[in-house]
């Protein structure tokens, strides 16, 4: 037992390609990387040379499990880069498009990928067969997500009526009534979940994560806010690269994002959620103490209550968005290309995602950055694991494996988002 | 589980938006898994069953050399193999490399390029084994992949309509938004979303890649009676099939 090598080869039950590897010498865990062998698709060589308006459409491509994400996150920037600014009923669609990815993504990620490891299942369909109610519920929720994604984007994969200045074709109060009642339901079934994930058995394990994630001064983060921590961070999505920094670590070949003056920091739901308690409804915030929540939440096994309480408030949200809905005079603000920088980051699923473009005097892009969570949340990852394994050494090997597998899927790590991440060769077969 | 046929699902660079469109069957998924063993769905299970499988759903395109070799060991373990998706099928976004200098792509990304292996081109699964099948979109249409599932249990051929987009427009009811001075790829681009683009009011921007015989020459003419300039035209056609041979002659014809 004094030399001990865990490796996972594929990582199951996340969306793209990675792996585990984990060394343990004398009783010490001495390797927990996360190895990211996602081929490169090099998104932000690609976009150089295209047209400001179609960097919703190609950088949604770097993720289909959150292309809202990316479409927000470009628009916003294009807009900061051409002196917009898109208000009233569109930002509203906008809020509520994300509503949807919140809650599909989450719900396919509590419920689908994640839920199995708590109750020892390989899978949910698995585990559809010992709890098949609360998967159906969990089907259901997803499928309100996607179509509420579907009303507002033409399709929940790779929405098509995204554009920068708002949107091709605005819905009429009447569509988007239709889903009032969906909604409700979709929320009753959200609170289900939440209150049966309270119940699953969770690894103590807190850890002192410095969160990072959007504040607004009135609302739960969607596409506004300004860049904060529990740790004095306050900044604007433009003074990104003042506070933080990518490096290209030897080890696992993939960019790691560093705050520059402490190092790793945690971004996704239980950040999001930490900083902003005091800006979700009473009545979330009443059921996340239910659910065994504090104001603030550390043990990252939790972040999927965490997740679960946020599909609740998404489903309520997105309900009095429609409730207050008032259709736009035109489906779009006039857009006219110049030459400017434009910054902007947006609440994904997963945590914050940064863009930035360069533009030239025909909008076409110069440049282009895009800060991804995943890659955000790396190093905590590679930190979470070597807690959990020391903490799990009496383990078999199978066990510890599961259990730092378990500890990976916690982040619902979305290696697809690849722009950044490399193929590790050392690593494969 | 014996009988049933055993179905696998593949990887390559990809978004991951098509195998989602599987767990995307909210309706039909316990029924797909009831009808056929998963047997190898990484993004859905932890239970990863050896081959052979009956069935393989490959997404994503060949970019490194590794892929190239996992593909024909993909290929020899089933009896079929579908691509699904514009990346499996045509080589995705990322084929824009094909026509630039994929070492100044990778180090206009990465801080040590030297640190990346990467193929020259994206290619498309069809140039490295032979395909049983194509689905096409960026993403696919969640229905076509019902179709084609129950298609292969029942051995018999999928029903996929190969027209263009512009015959799902008039089956639709859509408003025409070339006549209203919107330029479209829907003419030369093949069916399966249900014309989304132009019921938003926005031209087709090509997910679903070249209908059989398009005729890419004539629709780009059109284009420039609507105004739109060479670099528009070559950034229309050079998407998420730019590597389609279709698309890309027609792109090259329009200068850089």
């Amino acid at each position: 037992m004094a030399n001990r090598s865990i490796r996972v080869d594929i990582l199951a039950r996340v969306e793209g390609e990675g792996a585990l590897d984990l060394h343990v010498r004398d009783g010490k865990v001495t390797r927990a990387h996360l190895n990211i062998f996602e081929p490169p698709r090099l998104f932000e060589a690609l976009l150089r040379g295209r047209g400001f308006m179609e960097a919703p459409d190609i950088t949604a491509r770097i993720c289909g499990i959150c292309p809202v994400a990316y479409q927000m996150s470009a628009v916003h920037a294009m807009e900061d880069a051409l002196g917009v600014r898109v208000k009233g009923p569109l930002r509203a669609l906008r809020r509520l498009l994300y509503c949807g990815e919140w809650i599909e993504s989450h719900a396919l990620h509590v419920v689908m990928l994640h839920a199995p490891d708590f109750l020892g299942y390989p899978d949910a369909i698995q585990m559809a067969r010992d709890h098949g109610e609360a998967v159906r519920r969990g089907l259901a929720l997803k499928k309100t997500g996607n179509a509420l994604m579907r009303l507002l984007g033409g399709r929940e994969i790779h929405p098509v009526n995204v554009r920068v200045g708002g949107f091709y074709r605005a819905p009429s109060r009447a569509e988007l009534a239709c889903l009032s009642a969906e909604l409700e339901r979709a929320r009753d079934f959200a609170v289900e979940t939440a209150r049966w994930v309270a119940t699953f058995p969770f690894p103590a394990l807190e850890r002192d994560y410095e969160f990072v994630g959007l504040r607004h001064p009135d609302e739960y983060p969607f596409n506004e806010g300004r860049i904060v921590s529990n740790r004095g961070l306050d900044i604007e999505a433009r003074e990104f690269d003042t506070e933080f920094e990518e490096r290209h670590v030897a080890h696992s070949t993939a960019l790691h994002s560093v705050l520059k003056r402490r190092g790793s920091y945690l971004v996704g739901p239980m950040a999001r959620y930490s900083l902003n308690f005091d800006r979700l409804p009473a009545s979330v915030q009443a059921l996340a103490r239910e659910c065994g929540l504090g104001a603030q939440c550390r043990n990252p096994f939790k972040s999927i209550i965490v997740r679960a309480i946020e599909t609740v408030y998404a489903c309520e949200e997105a309900r009095r968005l429609i409730a207050s809905y008032e259709e736009p005079e035109a489906a779009s603000v006039p857009i006219a290309p110049r030459a400017g920088i434009g910054h902007a980051c947006t609440e994904a699923p997963r945590g914050i995602l940064y863009h930035t473009y360069t533009l030239a005097e025909d909008g076409s892009i110069l440049a282009a950055r895009i800060v991804p969570p995943t890659s955000q949340n790396q190093i905590s990852i590679e930190e979470d694991i070597r807690e959990v394994a020391s903490a799990a050494l009496e383990l078999s090997d199978d066990a510890l494996r599961d259990r730092c597998e378990q500890a990976i899927r916690n982040y619902d790590p979305c290696i697809s988002c690849s722009c950044h991440f490399l193929r590790l060769n050392r690593h494969r077969e | 589980m014996a009988g049933k046929k055993r179905l696998a699902v593949w990887k390559f660079a990809s978004c991951d938006g098509c195998q989602l469109s599987l767990l995307d069957c909210e309706d039909e998924l316990l029924a797909v898994a009831e009808a056929v063993e998963i047997a190898y769905f990484p993004e859905a299970s932890s239970r990863m069953a050896k081959g052979p499988y009956d069935l393989s759903l490959v997404e994503g395109s060949i970019t490194t050399e590794h892929d190239a070799l996992r593909i024909r060991k993909v290929r020899r373990q089933s009896k079929f193999l579908v691509t699904i998706g514009a990346c499996a099928t045509a080589g995705g976004i990322q084929s824009l490399r094909n026509f630039a200098d994929v070492a100044e792509f990778v180090a206009a990304v990465y801080a040590s390029p030297h640190y990346i292996k990467t193929l020259a081109t994206s290619t498309p699964i069809s140039d490295h084994v032979k395909v049983d099948f194509e689905l096409r979109g960026c993403p696919i249409n969640k229905t076509q992949l019902l179709e084609l599932l129950s298609a292969f249990l029942a051995g018999r051929k999928p029903v996929i309509s190969a027209d263009s987009v512009c015959t799902e427009c008039k089956q639709r009811g859509n408003i025409c938004v070339m006549v209203q001075g919107i330029p479209c790829l829907g003419p030369v681009t093949h069916a399966g979303c249900g014309a989304l683009c132009p019921a938003c009011r926005r031209g087709c921007y090509g997910c679903f890649g070249p209908t059989e015989n398009p005729n890419t020459a004539a629709l780009a003419a059109e284009w420039q009676k609507l105004g739109a300039a060479p670099r528009d035209i070559r950034r229309a056609f050079r998407t998420f099939n730019a590597a389609a041979p279709a698309f890309r002659t027609e792109s090259e014809a329009h200068g850089e």
